[in-house]
């Protein structure tokens, strides 16, 4: 089992460097479980880290019904965010370092206080938020045209790419975050609006979730991490030439070009 | 008696009958263009004006663009509501009144001031707006399975039936109006949501392009009005016992109950 997680997390490894997408892991080993997914992503999170970088958050996907309806499931799934994933608002993404993105717009919580589950409420996030701001994450797949089962994607750290934060920071109790509404552009164009209870109902609610699932695996949020909570809207493909801007009420804009 | 006031007059039967009828465009008169459409709805509302009802307002209709897109045309269409379809926020919605309703969240504007087109922008609307309001609307087409062609809904007054206002008046400029979130919950369960922006591109828009349109008939938007701008979210399904919230950020609720 130890070196089918290993040859996983290689191929995924692989696909990633040479931006040459994988055929899914599901269809290698239909068997995979969610735990064995999981364990294939956090040994490729442990290369990383042992080669330098950094775990600067989380991010939880699949966070939408939509989402969850599309790859027949009932819950979210999470990824980690590390330093290399950091653009600047406003930034670039060279469309070289990515396989085929997509960009989702997103409210980030800035934890001040650790949290550890199990039995974590949303009550327990907004005390422990130091502050919300707007996000976009760019989501990618090492797996080819994106024929993800839930298994494959957590095994792909959740399909994260790179993620941009901008707008103001704002504490919680500045804003009612079930109901903050958020408009979506690509090229200046409008594509999709959203509104936080897009995100299981309170995006607070996501973040729970994930406190309480990463309990299975011993894993705490830290103070300071950067946690992406889910998106508000469908995915956008991203090609080389795009900009894309997600102006949220009371909490400002992020941006991010192609 | 005129075509177009005999068509009125099949539409205006159905709603008072409250059934579903074969579209205009079907069976009486196929070649039914969009200018004869607003002529046959202005006779909807001389006749309900002669029975003695008041317009509250204009409606906006068809307004976000995945809708445009869907039905292929390049601007939203208007209606009017009257008196006779408020409900109070908190109140009923019978099943009897109508014939296969849906509900929509929306924001509307009370005017302070006449508007009056062609050239007017969401700047001014946004200028000359006494009062922000949220809304549920619930629409509910006269035509069988709620199919119609665009002269089709036109004719039928946009789909106009019923409207639930909210009772939290604020002022337009407290509001990014274009980043109002809002949702859209039946029985507790969210169906629906978006944001200001998906009603092209912002609620004022709406209310400039319904000036503008009007005045090609040599009318304008009065001081006074409430118009409905059109719908943040997709339009949802009532059936009986639905307990309807629309929540809309910095609006407080809006809701109804959907009864026999």
């Amino acid at each position: 089992m130890t070196s089918k997680i290993e040859e996983f997390a290689r191929n995924l490894a692989e696909a990633e460097s040479t931006r040459v997408g994988i055929v899914p892991l599901t269809s290698i080993d239909s068997e995979l479980t969610l735990k064995e997914a999981y364990y294939v992503q956090l040994e490729n999170i442990k290369k990383k880290v042992e080669q330098g970088q950094k775990i600067v958050g989380k991010k939880i996907g699949l966070t939408s019904l939509a989402m969850q309806n599309l790859l027949g499931v009932d819950e979210p799934d999470y990824g980690h965010l590390l330093d290399s994933m950091v653009v600047e608002n406003g930034g670039l993404i060279s469309t070289d370092k990515v396989l085929q993105p997509k960009v989702e717009a997103e409210i980030a919580f800035i934890l001040k206080k650790e949290l550890r589950g199990p039995n974590l409420t949303a009550l327990d996030v907004l005390q422990a938020t130091e502050y919300i701001v707007p996000a976009l994450e760019i989501v990618d797949s090492r797996v080819k045209d994106w024929k993800i089962k839930l298994a494959d994607t957590v095994a792909d750290n959740a399909s994260s790419g790179f993620y941009v934060l901008g707008g103001k920071p704002v504490k919680v109790e500045d804003a009612n975050l079930e109901l903050i509404g958020m408009a979506f552009y690509k090229n200046g164009e409008l594509v999709n609006t959203g509104v936080g209870a897009a995100a299981l109902g309170n995006p607070a609610n996501c973040v729970a979730w994930l406190a309480n699932k990463l309990s299975e695996f011993d894993i705490p949020l830290r103070a300071g991490e950067v946690i992406l909570s889910g998106a508000l809207s469908a995915a956008v493909e991203a090609r080389a030439g795009d900009t894309f801007t997600a102006r949220f009420a009371h909490i400002g804009q992020v941006s991010v070009h192609f | 008696m005129s075509q177009y006031k005999e068509i009125a007059n099949y539409l205006v039967s159905a709603e008072e009958e409250r059934r579903e009828v074969p579209k205009v465009t079907v069976s009486l008169k196929p070649d039914l263009t969009v200018e004869e459409a607003y002529l046959v709805q202005q006779e909807i509302v001389n006749r309900k004006l002669s029975e003695g009802r008041r317009i509250v307002g204009p409606k906006m209709g068809l307004t976000s663009f995945a809708k445009m897109k869907q039905m292929g045309i390049e601007e939203p269409i208007y209606g009017y509501v009257f008196d006779y379809m408020l409900i109070e926020n908190g109140g009923k919605v019978r099943l009897s009144d109508v014939i296969h309703p849906k509900v929509e969240a929306e924001v509307a504007f009370v005017m302070g001031e006449d508007l009056e087109g062609p050239g007017i922008t969401g700047a001014q609307v946004l200028a000359k707006t006494e009062y922000v309001l949220p809304a549920l609307e619930i629409i509910d087409s006269r035509y069988e399975n709620f199919q119609f062609t665009l002269p089709d809904v036109i004719a039928d007054n946009a789909s106009t039936s019923r409207v639930v206002f909210g009772t939290s008046l604020k002022k337009p400029e407290q509001f990014e109006l274009d980043l109002v979130g809002a949702t859209l919950s039946i029985n507790g369960e969210i169906k629906e949501l978006g944001a200001g922006a998906a009603v092209l591109g912002h609620p004022a828009h709406s209310v400039a392009m319904l000036a503008n349109m009007l005045a090609r008939k040599g009318d304008k938007v009065r001081k006074g009005d409430v118009i409905l701008t059109g719908g943040i979210t997709a339009a949802v399904k009532l059936n009986f016992g639905d307990i309807v919230t629309g929540k809309f950020d910095g609006f407080g609720e809006v809701s109804f109950t959907v009864t026999d």
